[in-house]
């Protein structure tokens, strides 16, 4: 059912929301995560959709926070969504005025009493997103480079910015590609002397996967520019010749041995509701992340567009 | 068994031979801390006997691509079948595309079908023919060269036990089942086999059948498949048990008034008469499935949770399981007569299809076992199970002693039970705690009332196919989850002298079709002052 209050208070829509769920027959799930998610009136169709799909793997209270005409006089309104489509609870929260501007004093009555919180901006997340005061209430805090005008100055910023909790969905895209990567390394290899990622020029992703592999493989790694989709190779030179997988589709992968038959892995990229499930599934600090992040500026794309790719690895007469 | 914060124990194997090869020397790519990246197999083959059964099709195959599609295959897996049948590799691939289609866990997808089916090989044959296996070996050697698959190779023989003995055999014949030297880096590839209950229908027949096995392939690559053990519920009774503190301390006679573990099914014995009659519900389920739990149940804390630990502690507890003195009174047996269940009108066990008119075989167990530990003394474990019962459910349900004073006027606690804590197994995975309440209103009233937890609500990852778990362990090396030759033994040790009472002296009693079993084991309960949970 769906409830609509307006200029409401968050002490009608706690009533509101005990009120509903006595008469969907008491239905109290196990909520285990409170979800905020910050947004606005264009973006909050999808965020939500994929929340709400996010949601039957994990339930959870959603709290959509969409903050309206700055200049109007302080009001909220509340849409409360129970026992629709998903499991758990939404409210989306609208906020006129300077009301905005204290979103927290709204949200923080709302939490769902001792499960943890997790902020999330999908669209334009602010530099720190720890000193934001939704993202004081949370103890994970997930952004989205990829969607910032300018997507290596944000992974900067989030640099920069970085406290235990922070993540970022570029990060969370890279899983595929750093499973499959570690899988190939599984097996007996000769010794590698570079590698590359290619990828489209604005693509946090690569960026991250490239400095991850030079902190861990202790090579050089190049970030190069390929047409894309998403990212289309990473390559790595040995004596016996190159280590490749590639991917021109944005599904298959093709895994180059010397020596071997090609192979295929199916790798795809995934929807928004596969990577916030793939982020709520652990929820302490991701030290990985923390210690990547903190040089992917060396790793970033070449900047001028124009540029041919710079080509760091050649192969065989690159030892 | 991966648990919580087990990976951060680094790497060192238990077991040096057994955990996966592939990851040794240790791969840069992969940190404790990165809890992202999956546990996914090493380069392999896997080679499957038994590919047209119903277990391949329905279980095996399906889990396989789940395995693909969660990306936990490594790339150039692939995938052998053997079978009497006069295909070629695309037929097989044929058959497994449909079995995937209509039984995977996980959407379908035609990229990662691909990826499967490039690895796709199927060799016809008879388990006596000799070249068949000849070319067997011939084509794994050859996907080793072409895919890269490492000269690894896992064996599932999904076949009734009495074709062990020749394949296995012309495994060993073939050149199949031996490793061969280390090769430069002094890495030796892997040979796992997978067999499937039962174990043999007592313990001379489980040490007959170990013997064969075990003259081919050394016992820590012999992975011997229960499946419940892949269940998250199960392995979550380590966890509630041993990462809390709340339980432990009432985890033992002092407060436990005695435990019941139950596994009833619905059905009948379907297209099994074959197989079940002559075996029973006890040999089928006691043997493996509830003793396992039983075992799980009441073990000590491990001192690690790697596979020798964990086997340690389980077979000290199924060392210490006493059956009953008197065997007439301390079990009950039943057969299924013809009745109504869940709404149809069904056969008795003794009218299916294949099943002689004098069958004495059970189709319902129940038995009171002890354990002589310091912790147990004097606390029964009630095992049941039973085909073509109530309902379907698997539980363990540990019941407590009543609250040893109650300040209330006897009117008020009329309703109120034991405390229970029941983990559910399946349906329905979760963990419920019952105790008394107050009701609401003037009178003081204490009822009692359920506190519970679901599994399919509180987890982002909805739970894996407990096959898909278990193939993956065995392509990784983990063997934790797999109960070892010894734990079988000592399980037919506590079977058998009541199978042997039940052939000399009892007839099974028959039980209504959809009820919750015979009267005897209502009877075994009521003497002990105890009452079966209702199904």
């Amino acid at each position: 059912m769906t409830i609509d209050l307006t200029d409401t208070s968050t002490g009608a829509i706690s009533a509101a929301l005990t009120e509903a769920r006595h008469r969907l027959g008491g239905m109290t799930l196990g909520m285990v995560l409170t979800l905020i998610i910050v947004t606005d009136e264009a973006a909050q169709y999808d965020a939500i959709r994929a929340a709400n799909q996010a949601a039957r793997e994990h339930p959870m209270r959603i709290l959509a926070v969409i903050a309206r005409k700055p200049k109007a006089d302080s009001r909220l309104d509340a849409e409360i969504r129970v026992g629709e489509s998903a499991p758990g609870e939404t409210i989306v929260l609208r906020m006129y005025g300077m009301l905005g501007q204290h979103a927290d004093s709204v949200v923080a009555p709302l939490l769902v009493p001792d499960v943890p919180v997790v902020t999330w901006w999908p669209d334009n997340a602010p530099e720190i997103p720890a000193k934001h005061p939704l993202g004081a209430l949370a103890q994970r805090r997930v952004t989205d480079a990829a969607q910032a005008d300018d997507p290596q100055e944000m992974l900067a910023a989030l640099a920069a910015g970085y406290q235990p909790g922070d993540t970022d969905f570029a990060w969370t895209r890279a899983t595929p590609w750093r499973s499959l990567l570690a899988a190939t390394f599984d097996q007996p290899h000769p010794d590698l002397g570079t590698g590359e990622v290619a990828a489209e020029e604005d693509n946090p992703t690569a960026d991250l996967i490239a400095a991850w592999l030079a902190d861990r493989l202790a090579v050089p790694v190049a970030r190069t520019v390929s047409g894309g989709p998403g990212i289309t190779a990473a390559t790595f030179s040995t004596e016996l010749g190159q280590i490749e997988i590639t991917r021109l589709d944005g599904r298959t992968a093709t895994l180059h041995w010397p020596g071997r038959a090609e192979r295929m892995v199916a790798l795809h990229r995934r929807d928004i509701a596969e990577l916030l499930a793939e982020e709520l599934r652990r929820l302490d600090p991701d030290d990985v992340y923390a210690e990547t992040l903190s040089h992917v500026q060396e790793f970033a794309a070449p900047a001028a567009p124009a540029a041919a790719p710079t080509k760091v690895t050649t192969g065989l007469d690159d030892e | 068994m991966t648990m919580p914060n087990a990976g951060t124990r680094g790497p060192a194997p238990a077991n040096p031979g057994v955990i996966a090869a592939g990851q040794d020397p240790v791969n840069p790519l992969r940190d404790p801390r990165d809890r992202r990246i999956p546990r996914v197999a090493g380069p392999c083959v896997m080679v499957m006997f038994g590919v047209t059964g119903d277990l391949a099709r329905k279980k095996l195959m399906p889990a396989l691509y789940d395995l693909a599609n969660r990306g936990l295959l490594p790339p150039g897996f692939s995938f052998v079948g053997f079978a009497r049948r006069d295909w070629e590799d695309e037929d097989f691939a044929q058959i497994t595309y449909e079995s995937v289609k209509e039984h995977a866990r996980t959407p379908f997808r035609e990229t990662v079908w691909r990826q499967l089916s490039e690895g796709v090989r199927f060799v016809p044959g008879e388990f006596t023919d000799d070249a068949a296996f000849d070319q067997l070996a011939e084509t794994v050697r050859k996907l080793d060269a072409e895919r890269g698959t490492g000269g690894n190779y896992a064996f599932y023989l999904s076949i009734p036990p009495k074709f062990f003995p020749v394949v296995v055999q012309q495994l060993k014949r073939s050149g199949l089942s031996d490793p061969g030297p280390a090769d430069a880096s002094g890495r030796t590839p892997w040979r796992r086999v997978v067999i499937e209950k039962p174990f043999g229908r007592d313990l001379a027949t489980a040490k007959e059948l170990n013997d064969i096995v075990d003259a081919v392939f050394p016992a820590h690559s012999v992975f011997r498949i229960d499946h419940y053990l892949g269940k998250e519920t199960v392995q979550n009774i380590l966890a509630l048990r041993f990462a809390n503190s709340l339980y432990e301390p009432i985890w033992n006679r002092n407060y436990v008034d005695h435990v019941q573990i139950t596994m009833s099914e619905d059905i009948g014995i379907g297209g099994r008469a074959g197989y079940y009659d002559g075996i029973g519900a006890a040999r089928d389920v006691i043997q493996n499935h509830l003793l396992q739990l039983l075992a799980l149940t009441a073990m000590e804390e491990p001192v690690s949770f790697d596979a020798d630990s964990l086997r340690q502690e389980k077979e000290k507890i199924l060392s210490a399981v006493r059956i009953p003195a008197d065997l007439a009174t301390g079990t009950a047996r039943g057969q299924y007569s013809a009745g109504w269940q869940g709404g149809r009108q069904v056969a008795g066990y003794l009218e299916e299809d294949g099943i002689p008119a004098d069958s004495r075989t059970e189709t319902y167990a129940a038995v009171r076992l002890s354990v002589d530990t310091r912790r147990w003394a004097h606390v029964p474990f009630y095992l049941r199970t039973g085909k073509r019962l109530t309902r379907r459910m698997t539980e363990i349900a540990l019941v407590f002693q009543r609250a040893p004073h109650l300040p209330f006027a006897a009117t008020d606690t009329k309703e109120l039970g034991k405390n229970m804590l029941v983990i559910r197994v399946q349906p329905d995975e979760g963990v419920t705690l019952r105790f008394g309440s107050k009701v609401p209103g003037s009178l003081m009233e204490v009822r009692d009332v359920n506190m519970d937890f679901a599994y399919g609500e509180s987890f982002t990852e909805s739970s894996p196919e407990a096959y898909e778990r278990l193939i993956l362990d065995v392509l990784i090396g983990d063997p934790p989850l797999f109960p070892r030759q010894e734990e079988v033994e000592l399980s037919w040790r506590i079977l058998d002298p009541i199978e042997d009472f039940w052939a000399e002296n009892t007839k099974p009693e028959q039980y209504g079709s959809g009820s919750a079993g015979p009267a005897s084991a209502d009877q075994m309960m009521a003497r002990d002052g105890r009452a079966w949970r209702r199904l």
